[in-house]
């Protein structure tokens, strides 16, 4: 196995809380040694972090592939391609493919598929079989395999007394569920949140109330039962508080991700019905973006995810209520963090470790942090290098982003899965 | 098309030879002058008197074959689509205004060979059903010498799997100069707009927009202020109370009319169940009321809208009994509003719903099928308007 010295960088390590410049000494794969005074090995590869911050590789806990079934939109190579030309090196797979991720087999399949790709393929498995919100899959089985997590994709477990058995049978092997934070029958048939902009423009719509309704439900059943529960993209203030308030009672089986979208764009961004800004949970108002970012700088929000999810341009370019929702993020992620950051409306060490020890923590994976002996999955970026986000240079299949002409500040240059520089931009 | 002046220099030798010609106070001719046109009832008495004046004047002369859009405050029109009120301001809304009442005192069949859209291509693209629009506009293109091709595009062939971009492309491959678009989703013209090469015109997308009507509303409310004569200021539409009620939520027209009649000047009001009222309607420039009797109370206009029937199912209202009990306009409720106040609807009705018959029936005040007649020569004005910049447009971009 090769060996790597990255010297004279910022290392930075949200976990520790460790931030000082010095070099990192990596052999077979893992981190053997770092800090300020260690010596380069003789004729050892070196890779020159000057200027640069070095963090752990960012791990995303959302992300759609179109594998199987859909590669149109994106295979795992491209999603993998993506992931390290913006840092990830570690990314939770969806089921919502063609078949559904619910049988062990196709876990074990996947695992297989993404073991020679440079990142980490995690699968993040259906809670019920073809996602039909009833019948529940083999949850224990599949954990066993190696699936992280649990997921009903984009639509929640409508019937409350099967999300109650769900969390409660998942308890016993420790397994995350996570679900949607939205109610059908408010949300369903609605494309944008209910808003006086959204009236304006005439978009059936739906209250951020919807949101807040469903995670106010998973997380007393979650009370009730003793489950994991993550309340998934959640977008508006009022289920910030929400969660703020279960966490300050009772928080230890909850945990909360948002998506970087949300983070750094609102509902005006739709602007003359851009179908590129239609998402799911849908944009909302500045004031929810603000809640939101404080939420993350203090500590309420857990994760922070890409929710990658590729569509081809047939299934975008159309009138905005009729086109799908969704946007690439893989590559994205790091540098829209990064503007926040460079704003001053994130605090780095939040941002960084909402997108590394934390969901290291929530999934069980030993990566995520900067540690002698951890696995040497590292990521160096220019945090103030301004660059034009052009879509057509993305790496993933899709090319469906709201960021495309954006200005952004901050980018991934190098990218380190298993001590070998994968990316380098 | 303001050819008054003109022919009063040129045929008669002022205004007042002209006013001793026609046997008229000065001060008449003198408000011909100045408007530009010549009410239609003076123009046999004209085409006589210029007679002896050894000048053959027939009924085109007060109608010229190619009229110019009105150019107020040296402000021409520019606009390249037609696509929600908010693309305009004041000055545009006056222009296409007075044009339309150009074409609404003209009401007479035009020769199409000679009309100022001739030689353009006119395509009316409707993805939903529609009578009056969809003739409205087909009649105001022929009117105006354009050719024009009627498409029903319908659910079939979206079932087919076509999307809106395909038929755009399919569409501009025939090369039409004037696109009239309906869609059921709110923001496909726009999206037309922006992949098509010609005028496009929105007769209604989704929830969003329906321009022509709210602009044939003011042009029917503005031409009975003026025969009434309480209103002669034309911008008088500004000192008037506007009450738009009913069904809010789904309707374009209403949210068209919000934006036109804010600009306009008027004192709005909305007025409907909560839940078909929108949220943050609020932020619109309007006052809200749930009940008739007092959002009523001294309003000018009532623009009645028509409540879709299919929204009892989704728990909106709980019956057409309960809803026209409370909601609907009868003779009773209109007593809450001014005397004489008027009525209008963008149509189809629901008698017994929204509006009881006596009242939409009553010509002392409802101006419904005023409405429909305004319709037509609206729209040959926003036709015409929009050709006329594109001439401009491509002229500019020639030299």
């Amino acid at each position: 196995m090769s060996a790597l010295f990255i010297k004279n960088t910022r290392i930075l390590d949200p976990d520790s809380g460790y931030d000082a410049i010095g070099h990192i000494l990596i052999q077979d794969g893992r981190i053997t040694d770092f800090g300020e005074n260690i010596k380069a090995p003789k004729s050892i590869k070196t890779l020159d972090g000057t200027g640069l911050i070095c963090a752990p590789g960012l791990i995303d806990m959302r992300v759609t592939t179109g594998e199987p079934g859909r590669e149109n939109r994106e295979t795992l190579e491209t999603a993998a391609q993506a992931a390290i030309a913006g840092g990830v090196t570690s990314m939770v797979i969806m089921p919502e493919t063609n078949p559904v991720i619910d049988d062990l087999s196709l876990v074990d399949f996947l695992q297989r598929r993404g073991a020679d790709l440079p990142v980490n393929i995690h699968i993040g498995a259906a809670l019920t079989k073809g996602l039909d919100g009833r019948s529940m899959t083999e949850i224990g089985l599949m954990a066993d395999a190696g699936a992280v997590l649990f997921s009903n994709g984009q639509t929640p477990i409508t019937d409350a007394q099967i999300m109650r058995r769900l969390l409660s049978y998942s308890a016993s092997f420790g397994a995350l569920i996570a679900n949607r934070a939205l109610t059908p029958a408010l949300s369903d048939n609605t494309v944008a949140h209910e808003s006086d902009f959204a009236a304006r423009l005439g978009l059936s719509a739906a209250p951020a109330a919807s949101e807040r309704i469903m995670a106010e439900r998973d997380i007393a059943l979650a009370e009730l039962t003793g489950g994991r529960l993550l309340v998934d993209l959640i977008s508006s203030a009022q289920t910030v508080d929400v969660i703020r308030r279960a966490k300050a009672t009772f928080h230890k089986n909850i945990a909360c991700s948002v998506s970087i979208n949300h983070l750094a764009l609102n509902e005006i961004d739709i602007g003359d019905y851009r179908s590129f800004a239609k998402l799911a949970p849908p944009l909302r108002e500045e004031y929810d973006r603000q809640a939101l970012l404080r939420a993350v700088n203090d500590g309420t929000l857990d994760v922070i995810v890409s929710d990658h999810n590729p569509r081809p341009a047939g299934e975008k370019r159309l009138p905005y209520a009729e086109a799908s929702s969704g946007a690439v993020g893989l590559e994205i992620l790091l540098a829209a963090g990064l503007s926040q950051v460079a704003d001053g409306a994130l605090d780095l060490m939040a941002f960084l470790a909402a997108l590394t020890c934390n969901p290291a923590k929530l999934l069980g994976l030993n990566t995520g942090r900067i540690a002698t002996g951890a696995p040497a999955d590292l990521v160096l970026f220019a945090p103030n290098r301004p660059w034009v986000c052009d879509s057509e240079q993305l790496k993933s299949r899709s090319k469906n982003t709201p960021f495309d002409g954006r200005r952004m500040t901050g980018k991934a240059v190098h990218t380190v899965k298993d001590g070998d520089v994968v990316y380098s931009g | 098309m303001s050819y008054a002046p003109t022919l009063i220099d040129n045929v008669f030798g002022g205004i007042r030879p002209a006013a001793r010609a026609l046997n008229k106070a000065a001060s008449t001719i003198q408000s011909w002058h100045e408007t530009g046109t010549i009410p239609q009832k003076h123009w046999n008495d004209i085409i006589i008197a210029a007679a002896e004046f050894g000048h053959i004047l027939t009924a085109e002369s007060f109608f010229p074959l190619s009229p110019q859009v009105p150019a107020q405050h040296g402000y021409s029109f520019d606009k390249p689509h037609c696509l929600s009120i908010t693309d305009f301001h004041r000055v545009d809304i006056e222009n296409l205004l007075e044009l339309g009442g150009h074409y609404l005192d003209l009401s007479v069949q035009k020769s199409t060979r000679e009309g100022p859209l001739r030689g353009k291509t006119l395509v009316n693209l409707f993805f939903e059903n529609s009578t009056r629009t969809e003739k409205s506009f087909e009649l105001a293109g022929k009117r105006l010498g354009a050719d024009v091709i009627s498409m029903n595009i319908g659910s079939s062939s979206v079932k087919k799997g076509e999307t809106l971009l395909d038929t755009a492309t399919t569409l501009n491959a025939m090369n039409p100069d004037l696109l009239v678009v309906r869609h059921g989703a709110s923001g496909a013209p726009a999206l037309l707009a922006q992949k098509l090469s010609c005028a496009v015109i929105n007769a209604g997308d989704g929830m969003h927009a329906h321009p022509t009507q709210a602009l044939l509303d003011a042009l029917t409310l503005r031409q009975k202020l003026q025969e009434t004569g309480q209103k002669i200021d034309k911008r008088d539409i500004g000192g008037l109370r506007i009450a738009i009620c009913g069904d809010i939520l789904h309707s374009r027209v209403a949210r068209s009319n919000v934006q036109l009649l804010n600009i306009l000047g008027a004192d709005l009001r909305l007025i409907g169940p909560p839940t078909l009222i929108p949220i943050g309607a609020e932020n619109w420039g309007v006052d809200i009321f749930h009940d008739m009797e007092t959002g009523l109370e001294g309003c000018d206009v009532i623009m009645m809208l028509r409540l879709q029937l299919e929204r009892m199912n989704g728990a909106f209202v709980p019956s057409k009994r309960e809803y026209y009990h409370y909601h609907g306009l009868t003779r009773e409720k209109l007593a809450y509003a001014k005397p004489g106040a008027l009525v209008m609807h963008p149509g189809p009705m629901n008698r017994g719903v929204e509006i009881s018959s006596d009242v939409a029936d009553d010509p002392e005040i409802s101006l419904i099928t005023r409405q429909v007649e305004a319709g037509v020569a609206m729209r040959m004005a926003i036709l015409h308007a929009l050709s006329e910049a594109q001439n401009r447009a491509q002229i500019k971009a020639a030299s």
